[in-house]
Order: structure tokens, then C-alpha cells, then sequence
């Protein structure tokens, strides 16, 4: 399994916009809803972490992603 | 290939084979070590004379140079070094590039910035010091070689200020502060753990201690070293085979690349998704599976040198060490004393969470060791 880095390039976008789309409703029913609880004390556990992460990624990566994307088209449509 | 010599920050200069250890590694070893002394003298005081200062005294400490015959110094009994002596307690830059494989105990006492390292050292520090003063007798040429030299500064300030933007260089210098009998202890524990006996590493008023005082500090030196000599010994191994090309040495070494980006951050999503309040930060976290590389490299050699069965014999015991290391060092920091967190809200598999990951992390290496390697050894 021969990486270059540009694969991984690759991965790491389609994971994040992967992320990006998500419908976060939908994704909660299936998950355990989890929101109430504000995760005060020690451990918040590690749905309400994965829950902050995906929020987190989603507010970050917003505006960055839809730069790269428009890139990765730009790119994809110049050299194939 | 130089031997183990550590330039500390030009380690650059050390991987490149066949660079003789003369005045070529010392000219450029000289610019970084006269800037770094420049920009040393700068911070603490606003004076021109202040690297020749650390130039006297290291060549007071050191050993003499061959390389030093033609840059000999008239002014070895000139030293200001009273000013730096009574500046503020040393940098973190004194303490971590002291010259401790030759000298051993007390570098810290001089309290001076010498970067001063085992061969090439001194005569540097003093070529770099010297050169503004009396190298040349042409006072133009002096002009503008001091001029050239503020210019480099300026410059260097401005690359390290974008830099530390984005990673903290002083946290990366940390790593690097390697010598040679601590490299060649680490490498014989992790070639052979099993009689290491304390695996604690030491802190030293809240800052971790660096690799030169303490064995079991992780560092950047050997897996960089390491990393760089895997995709050599690759590209060897491969010329052997008849199967190279420049393309597949580039191959070898992005797919090595990206498997270690890929296990740092699966260590990185796991601890913080477990909320592991460990002190690991990313370059442990490289540095740790960085560490891989040498079993790597061992595995080939014997690969290449006792053929499929030799291959195998090697893979088995590297696995066994690394497994054992790497279970040994993440112990300590993953798994601290339960007693003092952990009693909050639920979760009670925490600490069987924790044991996961350094065992996952444990098993990966034989596994990523075998994936990278057995298509070199056939």
C-alpha cells in the first residue's frame, strides 16, 4: 500500500467535508442524545467528546473548506 | 558518514555522507553559530563584542581543532565576559546546548551561551566571534561583512517569528538536545529493554528535563536520523534487488511519512476523545512512533545481511523490544496514578480505555514495521 501524500491530502478533505455535511439531528437520534448534559466535572465521556469534536471541526472548518474545495474543482477540472 | 557528533540545531549537516570534517562543515557551522551568537549578544546586551566572549571561553574549556590553525586568535586574553557573567540566569538556549558528552557535570556553572560541541566547536565559536574584529585588514571588506551579517540576522528574526507562529521553536529545541552518550544509551534500550530499570522520566521544576540529562526523555534526533537512514538503507536495498529508482526512493518515503502522520493522530483523536489528561504533546507523540525506525532499520540490515531467515529472526526480536519499550514509556504518562482523577462522573472504563491504547499503540509497531520492510527483503 504505497501512500503518497497527496492521497493523503485527499483523505484528509473528503473526511472533513464528510464532517461538514452532516445533518447533526438526524446523526443525534442515532447517537444517544447526549446534548443536555453540559459535561461539567472531570470526564464528559466519549459521546460528548466525539459530540465537541464534530461541532468544533463544523465551526472551524467552515470557511477553510470551502476554499479548498473550490481549489481541489479548479484543479481536478485544469489536470484531470 | 560523520560519526555521532551532534551539531544540535545543524544536525543537518551530520546526514549528509561524506562531507569531510573539515573546513566545509566548519564554514557553515560557523555562520549559524556566529549568528546564533550575534543574535545571543543581542538579547542580552546591545553590543558588538559580546560573541567573542563566549568564543574565549569556550576555547578555554575545549579541546584545540585542526581546523583552527589558520583562524587562531590574538585576542584570547581579551574577555568581556564579565557583562554576560553577571546578565540574567542562562536561556533555556544555555541549558539545553551545552556541551556535555566531553566535559561532564557542571557546564551550567559557566553559565555562558557557548555552543560549543565536540570537535568543530571551538574553532567555529571563534571564527564566528573572530570575524568581525581583525579577519580582514581592508576596512570596507570588514564594513560589509558586518553589514552582510546584520543583514542574515534581520532575516533569520524574521523566519523565526513566522515559525513560531505556527509551532514553538523553543519547545522543538527541546527535542534536539541531544549528545552522544545519550544517544548511544537510548539506542541500546531500544534495541534491548529489558534491564532498563527506571523508566520515570525526570522534571526539573516543572520542565520536563532534556534528553541530555535524562535517558528516558523522548527526543527528535533519533527518529529523524533514523527516519532519513531507513529510506537510504530502502534505496539500497532495493539497488540490491535491482528494482530502483529514483521515484520508488520518493515513494518509500512519503508512504513512511504518512504512516507515522497516521498513527499520531489516531494517539492524538484517541487520547482526546478518551480524555486522557496526559502531558504527551504532538512531538512526544512523533517522537514516540518515530522510534520504530530503528527497529526498522536493524530488521533490513539483517534482512539484507542473513537473507529471509535472518529477516524474520530480526523482526521478531525488534517487535518484541519496541512492544516492550513503548509499553514501558507510554505507562508512565498515559496511566498515571488512578487515585487522584477518575473518581468523578461515570465512566469506570477509563482506566481499561487507557490500558487499550497503549497496548494498540504497542501492537501497531510490529505491524507497520512488517508492512514497511518485507517488500525490501525478498
Amino acid at each position: 500500500m504505497a501512500f503518497t501524500l497527496y492521497s493523503l491530502i485527499q483523505t484528509a478533505i473528503l473526511c472533513i467535508n464528510a464532517i461538514a455535511v452532516l445533518h447533526e439531528e438526524r446523526f443525534l437520534i442515532g447517537f444517544g442524545v447526549d446534548q443536555g448534559v453540559g459535561g461539567f466535572g472531570d470526564d464528559p465521556g466519549v459521546k460528548a467528546q466525539v459530540l465537541t469534536l464534530i461541532r468544533s471541526v463544523r465551526t472551524v472548518m467552515r470557511v477553510p473548506l470551502i476554499i479548498v474545495n473550490s481549489a481541489c474543482i479548479v484543479l481536478l477540472l485544469l489536470f484531470g | 558518514m560523520t560519526s555521532l557528533t551532534i551539531y544540535g540545531e545543524s544536525f543537518l549537516l551530520s546526514v549528509a555522507p561524506g562531507i569531510p570534517q573539515t573546513e566545509t562543515t566548519s564554514d557553515a557551522v560557523v555562520d549559524y553559530n556566529f549568528l546564533l551568537q550575534w543574535k545571543q549578544s543581542e538579547v542580552d546586551q546591545p553590543q558588538w563584542m559580546g560573541g567573542s566572549s563566549a568564543a574565549a571561553t569556550s576555547r578555554a574549556n575545549n579541546v584545540s581543532c585542526a581546523a583552527n590553525v589558520t583562524m587562531d586568535l590574538p585576542h584570547q586574553g581579551y574577555r568581556p565576559t564579565k557583562p554576560r557573567a553577571r546578565a540574567a540566569p542562562p536561556t533555556a538556549d544555555s541549558i539545553l546546548f551545552d556541551d556535555t558528552s566531553s566535559v561532564a557535570p557542571a557546564m551550567n556553572n559557566q553559565g555562558y551561551y557557548t555552543p560549543g560541541y565536540n570537535m568543530a566547536g571551538p574553532s567555529n565559536d571563534m571564527q564566528g566571534g573572530a570575524v568581525p574584529n581583525n579577519m580582514f585588514a581592508d576596512p570596507m571588506a570588514n564594513a560589509a561583512m558586518v553589514y552582510g551579517s546584520s543583514l542574515a540576522n534581520q532575516g533569520k528574526d524574521m523566519v523565526n517569528k513566522e515559525i513560531s507562529r505556527f509551532m514553538s521553536v523553543n519547545k522543538l529545541k527541546y527535542f534536539f538536545a541531544v549528545d552522544t552518550k545519550y544517544v548511544l544509551k537510548k539506542l541500546m534500550i531500544l534495541m534491548f529493554p529489558y534491564t532498563h530499570q527506571d523508566w520515570e522520566v525526570r522534571y526539573h521544576r516543572d520542565t520536563p528535563l532534556t534528553p541530555r540529562q535524562d535517558v528516558n526523555a523522548p527526543d527528535l534526533y533519533i527518529p529523524t536520523m533514523a527516519f532519513i537512514t531507513y529510506i537510504l538503507l530502502a534505496g539500497m536495498a532495493l539497488g540490491i534487488q535491482k528494482r530502483f529508482s529514483p521515484e520508488v526512493l520518493g515513494l518509500c518515503a512519503s508512504t513512511a511519512l504518512v504512516w507515522v502522520i497516521i498513527e499520531v493522530l489516531v494517539m492524538l483523536l484517541s487520547l482526546y476523545l478518551l480524555t486522557v489528561h496526559s502531558d504527551l504533546s504532538t512531538f512526544d507523540l512523533i517522537a514516540y512512533s518515530g522510534y520504530k525506525y530503528v527497529g526498522m532499520i536493524f530488521t533490513v540490515l539483517c534482512g539484507l545481511l542473513f537473507g529471509s531467515d535472518g529477516y524474520y529472526v530480526a523482526l521478531a526480536w525488534s517487535s518484541c523490544a519496541l512492544m516492550f519499550f513503548i509499553v514501558r514509556s507510554l505507562k508512565m504518562k498515559i496511566l498515571p496514578s488512578l487515585s487522584s482523577d477518575s473518581i468523578g462522573t461515570g465512566s469506570s472504563a477509563k482506566p481499561q480505555f487507557r490500558l487499550y491504547i497503549t497496548v494498540a499503540t504497542a501492537v501497531f509497531q510490529p505491524v507497520v514495521i512488517y508492512w514497511l520492510t518485507s517488500h525490501l527483503v525478498r
